[in-house]
Order: C-alpha cells, then structure tokens, then sequence
C-alpha cells in the first residue's frame, strides 16, 4: 500500500498530483500487479481532500489501464510501467552518481548542477519531440 | 452541467452601497465550491441571499430548483452553518440535537449521534464550555443531520488553530464521500480550500471575477516573465489578470487555452492561491471597474 501525500502551491492540481504518484510508485516497481491503492474513503481520511478529486485520479489511471476498480472492494494495479527498463536503473544510477562527481569537481554547485540537468534535460526533448 | 444555484444579474443594495453587483453565476451539483474574496468582497451577502436570508434587490436566483426560503420543503433543503460557526452557549450537547430534531423534518439522528461520539463530545456538556474546534464540529453536525441537498458555509474555519482546520475539513469531506451533497464555503483563506474544493468562485469589490473548476482555472492560468513588453504585444487568446514591471522585466499573470510558445518568455505554474491573488491585485486596475472602492 502505498499512501499520497500534496504539495499545495505547486499548481500542479491534487488529482494530477495522486495521478503522478501513482504512476511514479509503479515505474519504481513500488507498485505491482494486483496490489491495492487505498481506498477513496482512507484517502480522505488521511489527507483531508475532496472526494471527488481521488476518485478523478482513479479514473484517469483506470482510463490508462493501469488500474481497475473492483466495486465493494477497491481499486487494483492491473498492470506495472516498470517491467523491462527497472533492470537498466542500476546502471543508471551509477553513470549518475558518476556524473555528479564529475560536476562537483568541476566546481558546479548544486543549483548550477539542477539548472544545467533541466535545461539538457529539456532542450533534448525538444529535439526528439 | 447539472446546477444547484443558478443567479441571474443579483445585486444586494444597502442604502447607497452594493454589497453584490451583478451577480450572474452557476454553481454546479454535487461538488465543493469555494467563495474566495477579501473581507468585504460580498461573500456573506451572496450566501444570504442564495439562504433566503436576503432578498435581492435586483436579479433572479435559483437554489435547489426553487426560491430561496420559499417553503418548507425549501428550507429543508439548504443547510447553513453561520460565519464562526455559532451554537447556544447555554445548551448542552444534547440539547442541541434535540432542537435539531425538532426543527428540521428531515433530520437523521442516527448519524447525528454517532457523530459526535466520534468526535468525543459529552452530551452533557454546554456548547458555551467547548473547544472553538469542538464547537465548529458541534455546528457542522447540526448542518450534516439537517440532510440538505446544499449545505452552505460561511468562513467556517477562520477562527480555527490548523490542526482543528485540518481537522474539520477532514470531517466535511467524508460527509461528502459517504452522502451525495453539495457544499458551498467562503473562506478569505485559499490555502484552506486548495484541497478541499474542485470549484472556485472569486468575489472582488462585490462582483465575480471569475469562476470554474479548480483543474480548469490550474491548467489555464500562467505566470510568465520576461523583457519589459507592453501588454498589447501579447497575442490575443492570452487574457491579462495582472501585470508588474521593473524598469527592465515584465511579469505577467495569463490566462490561455494554449500553450505559451514564446522564448522570450519564461513560464511557471500557479497554485490556486497565487492564482486567486492574482484576481484580487487585477482587480485594482481592471479598466472595466472605475470603483472608488479600490482606493480603499
């Protein structure tokens, strides 16, 4: 079980926050097939949301196939986004953590290191779109 | 869409004031709305005359499908928690669920009872010895008992610590999860409502600056700044709601259906809070509002 928690003055609206942290938590393989997202009313509970924006979420998750609702009962992972690339995280991360060395040593802090990410990160999606 | 209040052209005149000016405004079925605005924006009218408290001066309003305070079977159906959420201080818990059996035909106090268990409150105890998080607890049972269609909420949570506002708007949504209501709640606190609503009506100097739902109002709105540039260079599907500069940068509040595709500038997101701000600091040079207010 996985539990959600809001950043509010992100402007990033709450049923879209839930969306991506579902989607996160299975791309991580913290979620998998047949695991259960907590129900509408626990969510409620414990964040203290409108209704209507969780079950907002679950629907689009379940529009994507990547969840289905099982009435009475709950809504379920029917399918996981982590499959075949979670094996390659390892060796990622590493080239990563290699990376960063590299920068620091070069003397970039960490707020040159997060602009220069971003702005590669964004300017190779533009090319590739 | 499916609406539980529906105004036509309402206005609220007190002698020479307009505490609300045409007022054209619908707020749909089965959802939580938030009324935002500074303090004397107009909220407390506007939830007056959609009680049936006020009558308008001008204009036509709609609620529940019927007039506001027309009958009985009207008044059944709205719910109306007062601004600071007010008991009798001189009656105990108990006694308070008792008037509201006696007041409101159809009042559920199966659920009326079980609620304040959960929530810890003695039955014996008067209202005037509670908690000012008990007390707004106490009120907002009676208003969920009562089983309106609308139930209706003047700044409940304004005199609240954060753990009770938390915690009252914790026991508002469940209300919602478990029976089918709508819930309509002014608060000049946006912070509160960002989790809480999924539609927004923001009051200014007693008119409706803009209205709709919270998903909508996030995806359309911008921030975006850049090289000082006059408002008028901006291409036409972009509508200012606010605007500053410096000698060099321009920031501008936007809202588009599109997206902003202009280098020049860089955009960021807006939380619902910036967002209804924003509104507020508009409204101070909105050419279509030459009010003596804003001077204030």
């Amino acid at each position: 079980m996985i539990e959600f928690s809001l950043d509010s003055g992100s402007g990033v609206s709450p049923y879209l926050q839930v969306v991506h942290q579902v989607r996160r938590a299975l791309r991580l393989g913290l979620l998998t097939e047949g695991d259960q997202l907590p129900t509408v009313k626990d969510v409620v509970a414990r964040l203290a949301i409108n209704p209507n924006t969780v079950l907002k979420a679950y629907r689009e998750l379940e529009r994507d196939g990547l969840v289905a609702a099982r009435p009475g009962v709950g809504t379920f992972v029917t399918r996981t986004l982590a499959d075949s690339s979670l094996a390659a995280h390892g060796p990622l991360r590493r080239d990563l953590v290699r990376w960063l060395a590299k920068a620091r040593l070069a003397g970039l802090d960490e707020e040159s290191i997060e602009a220069l990410f971003l702005a590669t990160f964004r300017h190779v999606n533009e090319e590739t779109a | 869409m499916n609406t539980v209040v529906t105004a036509h052209g309402l206005g609220k005149q007190y002698r020479s004031r307009w505490a609300l000016r045409d007022c054209t405004l619908e707020i749909p079925t089965g959802r939580v709305t938030g009324l935002v605005g500074p303090n004397g924006a107009g909220k407390t009218t506007l939830l007056r005359l959609i009680v049936g408290m006020l009558d308008p001066t001008v204009g036509t309003i709609e609620v529940c499908g019927g007039k506001p305070a027309a009958d009985a079977a009207q008044l059944a159906k709205v719910g109306f928690v007062a601004q600071d959420t007010p008991t009798y201080a001189g009656l105990t818990v108990a006694d308070h669920l008792r008037l509201g059996a006696h007041l409101n035909p159809r009042w559920d106090d199966a659920t009326a009872r079980s609620r304040t268990e959960r929530l810890g409150l003695d039955p014996r105890q008067k209202a005037g010895r509670l908690s000012g998080g008990q007390r707004a607890q106490l009120a907002l049972t009676l208003g969920l008992a009562k089983r309106p269609e609308l139930l209706i909420l003047d700044e409940p949570v304004a005199s609240l610590d954060p753990l009770a506002r938390r915690e009252f708007l914790r026991v508002l949504m469940e209300a919602v999860a478990e029976h089918e209501i709508s819930v309509l709640l002014s608060s000049h606190v946006v912070s509160d409502l960002e989790r809480v609503c999924d539609h927004v009506v923001v009051l200014v100097d007693s008119q409706v600056r803009v209205a709709g739902d919270v998903d909508d109002l996030l995806a359309t709105h911008h921030r975006i700044s850049g090289p000082l540039r006059e408002p008028s260079t901006l291409p036409a599907d972009q509508h200012v709601v606010s605007a500053s500069h410096t000698d060099r940068q321009s920031t501008y509040v936007v809202r588009t259906p599109a997206p902003i595709l202009d280098p020049a500038w860089s955009v960021s997101a807006l939380g619902l809070e910036d967002l209804v701000l924003s509104y507020m600091e508009g409204a101070a040079f909105a050419p279509t509002h030459p009010d003596l207010e804003v001077l204030r």
